[in-house]
């Protein structure tokens, strides 16, 4: 079920250079959203496409179009999320590597759609080499007057801007991004008011993720019905998957939603099987935030149906027994992974990346990462699991921002569905040796 | 805050920096910040000294303490002196599961240092940073700009003997930041 959409092109040698772009119909959305189309025709083929954000949340990109507000004489702002941070995410990496101008086109169309006459790409700082790859990018678009006054006599203007961050996790959450962008601490903002009604200096701004601003310009090209006839239900259209850890291919995937996850995993047209001939154990499904499942409820629902590639599937069972697609980062882990030693590496991230506003997360993910570290070491107790099940509980849904339910989820998911390894821990912690990096516990696999 | 040296960009960077400066509505020169921050850690010896905030605070006539909490807050900005080359590791997930804890163990034994500390001749700086977005080519690490994958002892081995004997700073290059 290959099927292409945004890396249709990666193929083809010099695609990232403005010529050989507009050589296989680069920019022709464009020409045709600001010729033949009013910027309401444009958010209604959006809507019509069902398409979903792509970042991680998964909320429906023509909807939050919709939400913005505008008032006469109001700048209003595009920005791209291109913050890239989620670990085992870096689709977007990929494509602003390969393809540029499909971003670009798609940041000027959407600017059109929203009536913008500014966007900002706001790309993560450690990416400076895709910095500078997007800034020659737009260099040419300006050269060749598809940014800049009166695009394609159209009389529609726009400024297409690369801001650079400086390495924090959280301004991947949109409204610290936005706190970014002006030069503050990336503190999340409170909501309301949505960003749609006073984001990025004080002004309607809509914040869209990399992969999702490609996606308008086939969008415009095709239609969105036809975008929405690809997928599977409300899950339309193709998700880049960035699939990482135990497998024998590793790497940025274009698919169809609704690829069932064991050919996904298994096939050689995606990750080509388990490393070394090895068994699987887990898998994190939608970057690290995102529950981890054993491999039986990965590959098949609670209720034996085959585990899917789509938002609804791999969001069956709820958190009992599911997951999220979440920013499509996919993690897998071989048999000989340590759940208990992975989950404190996720910790450590979290307590490192908390920004530290809201006192569940900051004290939380420190004390989280303290009781892993207490288990791991062999001075763990039984209650020590408990007690990480009640912080994790007392942190989900009572911060500004979802950071706190992003470090939350991962622990919960871990005890739910691997208790049995973390007791081994405490029981036996000081007998284990070999914690470092992989310990094998073959009969406590899966719950 | 300011120490005795006195801090000015090039006037090829000065000129970078207004181009950036120019880039914000008018009154929101604030949001140049960072892309100055980085640009006086490329012009000043890879690190950001208080007088180099506080130059950078003047050329957006903000207050200086405004600079302190953005340059304390993001990890790409160092507040101490570092080596010519900042070797920074990812330790997250997917590195994490094929073996960065092992490349960095190789590394502060070959250097001598421990993560977070500067080699005696002044060349390294060993630092584990969280996931860089380069999961699918794990393990890895980040020198000046520049991404090392598909790690092995051997490769690293390689990269740092090269980098000793070039002996020449690394620490975002300042070609880097012109071009941004």
């Amino acid at each position: 079920m290959a099927r292409k959409i945004l890396l249709a092109n990666d193929h083809i040698p010099g695609i990232n250079t403005l010529r050989v772009y507009r050589q296989h119909g680069g920019y022709a959305s464009l020409e045709k959203a600001l010729k033949q189309m009013t910027p309401e025709q444009v958010v209604e083929e959006v809507k019509t496409s069902g398409l979903r954000g792509r970042g991680g949340a998964g909320f429906p990109t023509g909807m939050k179009w919709s939400f913005l507000a505008k008032p006469e004489g109001v700048a209003r702002y595009l920005v791209c999320n291109a913050d890239e941070s989620e670990p085992g995410t870096f689709k977007d990496r990929y494509l602003m590597e390969h393809i540029p101008h499909l971003l670009i086109e798609g940041m000027i169309a959407s600017s059109y759609a929203l009536g913008a006459k500014t966007s900002y790409i706001y790309i993560r700082g450690e990416y400076f080499y895709v910095a500078r790859i997007l800034e020659n990018a737009i260099a040419e678009a300006y050269e060749a007057g598809l940014l800049g006054k009166n695009i394609f006599n159209s009389g529609f203007d726009h400024d297409c801007y690369v801001q650079v961050g400086a390495g924090a996790y959280i301004c991947g959450e949109e409204t610290a991004l936005i706190e970014s962008l002006e030069g503050k601490r990336g503190n999340p903002r409170i909501k309301p008011p949505f960003p749609a009604i006073a984001g990025l200096y004080g002004c309607p701004t809509v914040v869209n993720n990399v992969e999702t601003i490609a996606a308008v310009v086939p969008i415009i090209r095709d239609g969105g019905a036809a975008y929405a006839a690809v997928g599977i239900g409300k899950s339309t259209g193709t998700k880049l998957i960035s699939a990482s850890g135990h497998i024998n291919k590793p790497g940025v995937y274009e698919i169809e939603l609704g690829v069932p996850v064991e050919e996904f995993i298994y096939s050689d047209e995606y990750c080509g099987g388990i490393r070394n001939g090895k068994k699987m154990k887990a898998v994190v499904a939608g970057g690290s935030s995102v529950p981890i499942l054993p491999t039986e409820l990965i590959l098949k629902t609670a209720n034996g149906e085959p585990r899917l590639m789509s938002y609804e599937s791999l969001a069956d069972g709820g958190f009992a027994t599911g997951t999220m697609l979440g920013s499509g980062g996919f993690i897998v882990m071989d048999e000989d992974t340590s759940i208990v030693k992975n989950l404190w590496n996720f910790t450590r991230f979290y307590h490192h990346e908390s920004c530290g506003q809201c006192s569940p997360c900051r004290e939380g993910t420190g004390w989280m990462e303290k009781i892993l570290n207490k288990i791991l070491s062999g001075n763990g107790t039984l209650t020590d699991v408990d007690l990480l099940w009640d912080i994790q509980a007392k942190i989900e849904g009572k911060t500004i921002c979802p950071l706190g339910d992003a470090a939350a989820w991962p622990v919960a998911s871990a005890i739910r569905h691997f208790r049995k390894e973390f007791e081994e821990y405490v029981k036996n912690g000081k007998n284990i040796k070999d914690v470092k990096h992989y310990y094998r516990l073959n009969n406590l696999v899966g719950a | 805050m300011s120490d005795n040296k006195e801090y000015k960009f090039s006037d090829e960077t000065l000129a970078t920096a207004q181009r950036i400066i120019r880039r914000y509505p008018e009154g929101k020169q604030k949001s140049a910040l960072i892309p100055l921050l980085h640009l006086a850690q490329a012009e000043f010896d890879g690190w950001l000294s208080p007088g180099a905030m506080d130059y950078v605070a003047s050329l957006i006539h903000i207050q200086p303490i405004e600079a302190y909490e953005v340059a304390s807050f993001y990890s790409m900005f160092n507040l101490k002196p570092v080596g010519k080359c900042v070797i920074e590791v990812c330790r997250t997930s997917s590195c994490w599961l094929l073996g960065a804890e092992d490349i960095v163990k190789h590394i502060e034994k070959k250097l001598n240092i421990h993560a977070g500390e500067t080699s005696k001749d002044g060349m390294f700086t060993l630092k584990t940073v969280e996931c860089l977005g380069s999961c699918g080519t794990a393990p890895m690490l980040q020198c000046g700009g520049d991404f090392y994958e598909n790690l092995t002892f051997e490769k690293v081995d390689t990269l740092l003997d090269k980098m000793k004997e070039e002996g020449k700073r690394r620490v975002y290059t300042k070609d880097d930041m012109i071009k941004i």
